[in-house]
């Protein structure tokens, strides 16, 4: 009996770093950015190609960052919830459209129900997303009021990640 | 003879068709170089077992022409690579680097061979000592001593 109890243990111990490896998403990339600056950038807006939105602009402010494109599926997922978020006014919500064209971005954001974004960067060719680490759209940076990346989102936010993640990280980021 | 010609002609064209799709090769050998040999070390993020030489993804054809214009600028390997690394991560090098965080991968292999190893020097020696140590009982030794007569 004894001598079954040696395999039996490493068996159990397989299994469960197995168990562990299934949870485990291999898209959720730990970024390099989180603690780090926001890349500056200045890109022309979706809505008016003769003004430009920069990160600087929001220095002193706790504000989101979502990458985000007509040509994204998963983008259309997350949109109601950010038309809520942008309702609510919790946090201010700024959109980077990431290799689209203005007039599919136009429409995009007409079809959806409307535009959550305060101002929605064009990186037209990329750029900008590279310097980012996009790769995965829709991804969403949390900023703090020093201009620090705090979060990143992988994938579409859920009503999930907001509650437990996302706006309570703001609320500290705010008082401080 | 007239189908033939139309053939070489197609053949010919063909030709003409690739010429144009290497183009960039002849451009700067040195670079192509360059850039053919870090897409091999660096992963696409998209389709993640793949590197970036073999990925079609519009984010991998982004990186390569990244990585060909910083080549084109003179940038060594190592900083074209820590440049890639600052934005996506370890995890864009197909060949982990060897230090704290990624110890366990490059040594736990070895380490588990080791422990197999051991566990069965173990075993062995153990079963070989308790095949030695167990005496013969009188009836056993007494049935041996009489095969062995009955064979002489």
């Amino acid at each position: 009996m004894k001598r079954f109890l040696l395999p039996l243990a490493v068996f159990f111990v397989l299994a469960g770093f197995l168990a562990v490896g299934l949870r485990l998403d291999p898209r959720e990339v730990p970024s390099p950015l989180i603690g780090k600056p926001a890349p500056p950038f200045t890109l022309p807006r979706l809505d008016d190609p003769q003004q430009s939105f920069s990160p600087r602009e929001m220095l002193g402010q706790v504000w989101l960052l979502n990458v985000w494109a007509s040509w994204c599926g998963a983008c259309r997922e997350e949109h109601p919830l950010l038309l809520e978020l942008s309702r609510s006014g919790a946090v201010p919500l700024y959109g980077m459209d990431y290799k689209d064209t203005r007039e599919d971005a136009t429409q995009w954001l007409k079809q959806g129900g409307g535009d959550p974004y305060r101002a929605t960067a064009m990186d037209l060719d990329g750029r900008v997303g590279i310097d980012y680490g996009v790769y995965g759209v829709p991804e969403t940076y949390l900023i703090d009021k020093a201009g620090i990346i705090r979060y990143k989102r992988i994938g579409p936010v859920t009503e999930q990640v907001l509650r437990e993640k996302i706006l309570p990280m703001v609320k500290e980021l705010q008082a401080k | 003879m007239k189908r033939w010609l139309m053939m070489m002609a197609l053949l010919l064209m063909s030709c003409v068709a690739m010429a144009e799709e290497a183009r960039p090769l002849a451009e700067n050998p040195a670079i192509e170089v360059q850039v053919r040999r870090l897409s091999e070390e660096l992963r696409c993020l998209v389709c993640q077992n793949q590197t970036l030489a073999d990925s079609s993804a519009p984010l991998a054809e982004d990186l390569r022409k990244e990585i060909r214009e910083m080549a084109a600028k003179g940038m060594s390997d190592q900083e074209i690579i820590d440049y890639l690394v600052a934005r996506y991560g370890d995890f864009v090098r197909y060949r982990p680097q060897l230090k704290a965080s990624t110890a366990l991968l490059w040594l736990g292999p070895f380490a588990l061979l080791l422990a197999g190893g051991i566990g069965l020097i173990v075993m062995l020696r153990t079963r070989q000592r308790q095949a030695a140590e167990a005496p013969l009982t009188a009836e056993q030794a007494r049935k041996v001593a009489e095969l062995l007569d009955k064979e002489s």
